[in-house]
């Protein structure tokens, strides 16, 4: 018989994720002035503390408590370490700019740390329901975020349309979720995977739930053909909620698509695996070619990571342990390039409000060559070239690839990088070899040069010496699913 | 001593970034005094890194076909490591990048005054680059090198070149990716198969004939594009033209060669069934580049346009004298890229000085240089010779050992590539004729000085080299020969020799099913 109390110490960093949220809230409202420095501090000690918890206390052993649903082991313990420095990092950048807009709430962290606990149960999920409540705890707190700057059109645009394309992902997954349960009498990774083992995979009633519960994962991570909604919403919401964006909750998501793939539905991989391939080709070629016609950079973020949710989704491809691996060295290293980047478009505005037109950046080398600097590491990473940090990446991703035999695959991949080349490359032209345009006003702001600085490090070529701690993780990581 | 000896290659490539280091370091208000400052720190890591280079060839051992000055430190994943060494293909690359830098430096030393420490900074990482592209024993360093070198490359054209040069540097950039990348998927299904990055073990590693076609029609489209050969050199003629005198004088001297090292040291050991399949392929376009090129060549209104088209010729030759397999044609297409490392980055420095004078390239412009320029003339001469292959000069050598491969080959492709020859010496003739002789017409040419102290002092050692290697090519073909002759011995002849026994297979399978 299981114990009246679950285990509780593999989720104890989700016990004091939420309760710290609480507390922050709580400081929150009950402050007479306003509260947003407070908590703000606060809560990236609440994450210190979490991620403090995570690794000295629950470590990477594989533990399943809640009668089946939550599972902890090293690859939700990577991935969540992966989740928390974006949220943390995210939390720094913000300041400068929602004081500067006038929208420093502290719901802001408070928010984040709640996306934050809903992206913890989505890794460590280990059934369909366990999944759905952290995916929804998740975007509620995002689609919030999105609409953050309440007074503008655009952000307010932005959390409805997120809001609304959200909640019709929600439902196919919810449909598809009802579905495999109906098909199989489970919700229980375990047993799931146990049922389709013995089963066979070859019910029509299942593929088609997998391929709703699919639907809905592909929406999560912005995959071809579910993208639409993450350009708008990348545009329209505040910066610092676009590059929490397009970190944490990608991470998270991907994360969830392998959890979920390669547990429960291992077995079905002749059904998932030509609609993951689908998913990747698709977005890497439009997140390469509808790229080139960008000028506002935060939409060419958007689009560029939508490319790269397609590398990512290669690697998931494959379906083996070498694959998980290549992905986790991949989103260490696509974490730190896209923070940079949005730490270095925070940190730029001229006098008509922040830099958005990526013509702006004429001549920014000459105006403030570390920062151009800077950017061009992260666009030379971005577009995977040898040397920076996004070419080890990509190098381990086509690796694995490679050797499980899909050569056209990775020959896909490697075209459409070429054409990403071309935009990142623009960048790098319109800083370094265009002339001034407009003169900045550099965001002077201590935290905000910090991450830029130690970001633009990790891509840099000094990554040579990273890349060997970082491949060991990432195969730590991988054994989780290495069974 | 020993420490040096034993890690010197290591040492070559960090002393460029030590002096990148440095020049960082340097800040002051007084902007020339930074400039001194940055030209002499760049000017010295260079100087010291070419004494490295010579010390390097004079401790290389030419009896021997094993990898020397080998260091190899585990660096992550299964596997790869940072793996470096030289053989004979090998070891006068890096001479040849080491020697070519100063003088990149001291060519810029007036110049160049826009943004003078970045400029420096490209042209010293480039340095490590190229020294790591020739030393690499491992096939993802190789990579790394390979590919990075296009970052710094790609910033000099396009932040110090011409007028054009945004569209250069992208064509340069996109068109070697492109190659790449292919060339990637290559190395990736290789290090699955074979199960290691070590290139020493990839290359006796015995990959199956039918996959070897593929994996070299990717090493191909890098390698191709690289030379470049005929038709992906389009890239050349404008990165050139727009490129700065000292980044056309590297493209040419030493970024050119690597596409003919790389089919050295990659398609030839490691995939030699495809590489005596596809030898027509090469042939086909090798031939068609040195004629075609050379016809375009002849046309042309701009000098540095000229002198890239004849590059592509050149490398047309190089191409021939690799792939016809035998000791003549690979020694003598290192010693041709060798010398056309030497000589083509002569010519730019040259085209360099009077376009310093005039800021134009066009030929017409010029004219009867012989009769206030004699320095000039005759330092242009020696090129310009050097460059149609007189004998007494580095092209000749090249040429004739290339011609003589070729011909043990077919006489038909000699005969195809003895027309690039008489080409050759047309068109740098009536370049000549039309640069340096006739009369004075223009005002403009006759109130042009001579050399300066600068000027003569980077071309003079060049001219030297090209003596040098006319006169008494044993000094370079020494330490190639062993080298050369192993990779044909255990690599080529077998691979020949199965493709004999094939065809006469399958001539015995139709005569038996004929009957």
């Amino acid at each position: 018989m299981t114990n009246m109390v679950p285990n509780l110490m593999p989720v104890m960093p989700e016990i004091i994720l939420a309760v710290g949220a609480m507390l922050l809230l709580m400081v929150g409202v009950f402050r007479p002035t306003k509260a947003f420095s407070e908590v703000s501090t606060l809560s990236l000690l609440l994450l210190v503390i979490t991620g403090g918890v995570l690794y000295f206390y629950v470590g990477g052993e594989t533990q399943i408590t809640f009668g089946g649903m939550f599972i902890s082991d090293s690859f939700a313990v990577y991935t969540k370490v992966l989740i928390l420095i974006g949220s943390f990092l995210s939390i720094v950048m913000a300041g400068p700019y929602l004081k500067d807009h006038m929208i420093d709430r502290f719901e802001f962290p408070v928010l984040i740390i709640l996306a934050t606990l809903g992206m913890f149960a989505m890794v460590s999920a280990n059934s369909l329901m366990s999944l759905y409540v952290g995916l929804e705890l998740q975007s509620l707190s995002l689609y919030v975020l999105a609409a953050f700057n309440r007074d503008r059109n655009r952000s307010t645009e932005s959390g409805l349309k997120y809001f609304v394309l959200g909640a019709l992902s929600s439902g196919m997954l919810l449909y598809g979720i009802s579905l495999i349960y109906g098909f199989t009498g489970s919700v229980d990774f375990d047993v799931l995977a146990l049922t389709l083992e013995k089963a066979g995979s070859g019910h029509l009633g299942l593929t088609l739930g997998l391929v709703f519960i699919l639907a809905g994962l592909a929406f999560k991570v912005s995959a071809v053909p579910f993208h639409m909604w993450a350009p708008d919403v990348y545009e329209g919401a505040p910066t610092p909620v676009t590059s929490f964006f397009a970190t944490a909750p990608k991470i998270a998501a991907l994360a969830l698509f392998v959890r979920v793939m390669m547990g429960p539905f291992a077995d079905m991989i002749g059904e998932w695996q030509q609609v993951v391939i689908f998913l990747s080709v698709a977005s890497m070629l439009v997140g390469a070619f509808v790229a080139l016609m960008q000028t506002n950079i935060k939409r060419l973020m958007a689009y560029s990571s939508i490319g790269h949710v397609g590398y990512a989704l290669m690697a998931i491809v494959i379906g083996t342990s070498a694959g998980v691996e290549a992905l986790m060295v991949y989103l260490v290293f696509y974490l730190t390039m896209t923070i940079g980047t949005f730490g270095a478009i925070l940190s730029m505005r001229h006098s008509d409000g922040m830099v958005e037109d990526i013509n702006d950046l004429a001549g920014l080398s000459t105006n403030n060559l570390p920062l151009a600097i800077s950017i061009a590491i992260f666009m030379f990473s971005l577009a995977g070239i040898p040397l920076l940090a996004g070419f080890f990446g990509k190098y381990y991703v086509f690796l694995a690839v490679v050797e499980a035999g899909f050569v056209p695959l990775a020959v896909i991949g490697v075209v459409t990088s070429v054409v990403g080349a071309f935009y990142y490359l623009r960048i790098i032209k319109i800083m370094f070899f265009d002339d001034a345009a407009v003169s900045f006003e550099k965001m002077e702001s201590r935290s905000l040069n910090w991450v830029i600085g130690v970001t633009a490090l990790i891509n840099s070529p000094a990554s040579v010496f990273l890349i060997a701690p970082v491949a060991a993780m990432a195969a730590w990581a991988a054994l989780s699913f290495a069974g | 001593m020993d420490f040096i000896q034993s890690h010197l290659l290591t040492i070559m490539m960090l002393t460029p970034l030590i002096g990148v280091f440095f020049i960082m370091l340097v800040n002051h208000p007084d902007q020339a005094l930074v400039n001194r400052n940055v030209r002499h720190v760049s000017l010295l890591v260079t100087m010291v890194t070419f004494i490295l280079s010579l010390l390097l060839w004079a401790g290389f051992d030419g009896s021997t076909a094993d990898f020397q000055f080998v260091e190899k430190y585990k660096w992550f994943g299964d596997g790869i490591s940072y793996y470096v060494g030289v053989d004979g293909i090998s070891v006068l690359f890096i001479v040849l990048s080491a020697f070519l830098m100063p003088i990149c430096i001291l060519a810029s030393w007036e110049t160049i005054q826009k943004r003078l420490k970045e400029y420096m900074i490209a042209f010293l990482v480039l340095e490590t680059l190229m020294i790591g592209v020739f030393s690499s024993l491992d096939i993802f360093l190789f990579y790394l090198f390979f590919e990075g070198g296009l970052i710094p490359m790609f910033l000099i054209i396009g932040v110090w070149g011409g007028a054009e040069r945004i569209y250069a540097s992208y064509k340069f950039f996109l068109y070697t990716l492109l190659g790449s990348v292919l060339m990637l998927v290559a190395m990736l299904y290789m290090i699955g198969e074979a199960g290691t990055t070590d290139i020493p073990l990839l290359m006796e590693y015995q990959f199956d004939p039918g996959v070897q076609k593929l994996l070299w029609l990717a090493f191909f489209a890098s390698f191709a594009v690289k030379m470049p050969m005929w038709p992906v050199h389009t890239w050349l003629p404008d990165a050139h033209v727009q490129a700065p005198t000292a980044g056309s004088v590297i493209l040419a001297g030493v970024l050119l060669k690597m596409g003919g090292y790389g089919f050295l040291r990659f398609s030839l050991p490691m995939f030699p069934d495809a590489t005596v399949e596809f030898t027509w392929l090469i042939f086909g376009l090798s031939v068609i580049a040195i004629i075609y090129t050379s016809l375009v060549a002849l046309v042309q209104e701009d000098m540095k346009k000229l002198i890239a088209y004849s590059s592509v010729a050149h490398m047309g030759f190089v191409t021939i004298g690799i792939f016809v397999l035998n000791t003549n044609g690979i020694e003598g297409s290192i010693f041709q890229m060798l010398s056309h490392g030497v000589v083509s980055g002569a010519l730019f420095l040259c085209v360099g000085v009077v376009y310093d004078r005039l800021h134009t390239r066009e030929i017409s412009r010029f004219g009867g240089l012989a009769t206030n320029m004699k320095k000039y003339a005759i330092l242009w001469m020696i090129f310009t010779m050097a460059s149609v292959g007189l004998p007494g000069t580095s092209g000749f050598v090249g040429e004739v050992l290339v011609l003589f491969g070729a011909y043990q080959f077919s006489s038909w492709l000699a005969f195809g590539a003895a027309f690039g020859v008489i080409l050759g010496a047309a068109y740098m003739l009536y370049l000549t004729r039309r640069l340096i002789f006739g009369d004075l017409t223009h005002e403009e040419t006759r109130e042009m000085k001579d050399l300066s102290l600068r000027e003569y002092t980077i071309l003079l050692p060049l001219a030297a080299v090209v003596f040098w290697m006319g006169i008494y090519p044993a000094s370079f073909l020494d330490p190639i020969r062993v080298s050369v002759d192993n990779l044909i011995v255990t690599h080529l002849d077998p691979a020949l020799e199965r493709a004999e026994n094939r065809d006469a297979d399958a001539a015995e399978q139709i005569a038996a099913h004929q009957e």
